[in-house]
């Protein structure tokens, strides 16, 4: 139920004075209302729950946690 | 897909593995709160590669299985009445009330539609001005800031024919009763992330010192999953316990301010009944007065509907994560998704539906 996917925002529009976007999902595009993100732009990566972008995906964070897990058996090994 | 594919990769799903194995040297029980993380964990068989020890006991963080009889029989009640167009997301249409479920109702002639999203609910309102359109608000936090701009554009737009049935509930209340119950086991939580995604973690860290269980924030991929309860395996080993964040990409301490406002805008917490569990004081949302014009529950009586649940199903009590779904002699007999006894076994994030699926039955 609190299934969210990440998509990246194709395009920004007004429809009726609530903020909407095209969200890319991997190749299928849906809407999704853009009310709780005011400041995200075409090309960023947001997370949608029932239609709601929610949340922002930070690339730098993702990276970092990518980069962490890669080094892990490195930083057990110093311990 | 990006975002998704790099954080279900095998060769580092592999070394956090040997890290949680080298790190656990006694048996820990760990509860992912949220339905969606049983339901991965059980698709990639996680809890069956994790060292043995280590425990996953699945929480109660499916509102399609926790939404209360009663309400569950007052939307069907509702659904059945010709001026209605009653609105649901597609996880509730099977769940059984006290007779049958809503594709029941829709066969007898009942006007029940699917939608995406709940702004989908308010076109349909707009469309069919004599009609009145309820939609069956449920879910947790991630899900509130949605039914509340429901509502909150209905009243903008002038839109009176829309309301809403509510079943919010809320996550760390059901936490708190977890911890205090005689029965518990549970020695550290994985956050729900999305829930976490709307309303931060800064409420988790006064029960974090409370309770001093640890609670790590955690995602949905494997990865997310491995990641997450090897920072719980950590802190109990160190005998910490805090509240960590291992799902930083999507989860910030605040979490989404405007989200949170528009929740308290349109609702308030009030006590609420968990299917199988009872109340929970302060678990769920309703709407605020200001809003009582949009609340299905007013406007249409439904006081009237009393229910009591059957007793053969333990969904209660795999909600809680005191039992597991094979434990229970119905599981995969009697209750299967085809003819599920309880609401467990309807979502495909209820642990019981969970663990038939992905074959459980046959091999626990």
């Amino acid at each position: 139920m609190c299934l969210a996917v990440p998509g990246k925002i194709v395009e920004l529009r007004d429809d009726g004075g609530v903020p909407m976007a095209r969200v890319d999902f991997g190749g299928v595009s849906r809407d999704a209302c853009m009310a709780y993100l005011p400041d995200a732009k075409p090309g960023e990566y947001v997370l949608v729950h029932v239609g709601f972008a929610i949340s922002s995906v930070d690339e730098e964070e993702a990276l970092r946690t990518l980069a962490d897990l890669a080094e892990l058996d490195e930083i057990s090994g110093l311990e | 897909m990006k975002y998704v594919d790099e954080f279900r990769n095998h060769a580092l799903a592999q070394k956090l593995f040997a890290e949680i194995g080298r790190r656990a040297t006694r048996p820990w029980v760990i509860m992912e709160v949220c339905g969606g993380q049983t339901h991965s964990i059980v698709k990639y068989g996680l809890d069956q590669l994790l060292p043995p020890g280590i425990e996953l006991a699945h929480g109660p963080g499916c509102p399609v299985c926790v939404t209360s009889l009663e309400l569950i029989d007052r939307a069907h009640a509702l659904a059945r009445r010709p001026e209605v167009i009653f609105c649901s997301f597609g996880d509730m249409l099977r769940v059984p009330g006290s007779e049958g479920d809503l594709f029941g109702i829709r066969a007898q002639g009942g006007d029940v539609r699917v939608v995406y999203s709940p702004l989908d609910c308010l076109k349909l309102a707009r469309e069919n001005p004599n009609r009145r359109v309820v939609f069956f608000a449920i879910g947790f936090e991630t899900t509130a800031p949605a039914n509340a701009m429901s509502v909150w554009q209905a009243r903008a737009q002038g839109i009176r024919n829309y309301s809403i049935l509510v079943s919010h509930v809320t996550v760390p209340p059901a936490m708190i009763a977890i911890l205090e119950s005689p029965a518990n086991r549970v020695q550290a939580f994985l956050g729900a992330g999305h829930v976490c995604a709307v309303m931060g973690y800064e409420e988790y860290e006064p029960l974090a010192a409370r309770y001093q269980v640890p609670i790590v924030v955690t995602g949905f991929e494997p990865l997310d999953l491995l990641e997450g309860i090897l920072a719980a395996v950590r802190q109990l080993e160190q005998g910490r316990h805090e509240v960590e964040n291992s799902y930083a990409r999507v989860v910030s301490r605040g979490g989404n301010p405007e989200a949170r406002r528009m929740i308290f805008r349109v609702f308030e917490p009030c006590d609420r009944a968990w299917r199988g569990i009872g109340v929970i004081a302060g678990s769920g949302y309703r709407l605020r007065e200001e809003f009582h014009d949009f609340d299905a529950a007013r406007l249409f009586d439904l006081d009237a509907i009393v229910s009591t649940e059957p007793e053969t199903c333990i969904s209660g009590l795999v909600l809680q994560g005191a039992r597991r779904p094979h434990e229970c002699p119905e599981f995969g007999t009697r209750c299967t998704p085809e003819t599920p006894l309880g609401a467990t076994m309807v979502s495909a994030e209820g642990a019981c539906a969970a663990y038939y699926n992905y074959g459980r039955h046959l091999r626990p």
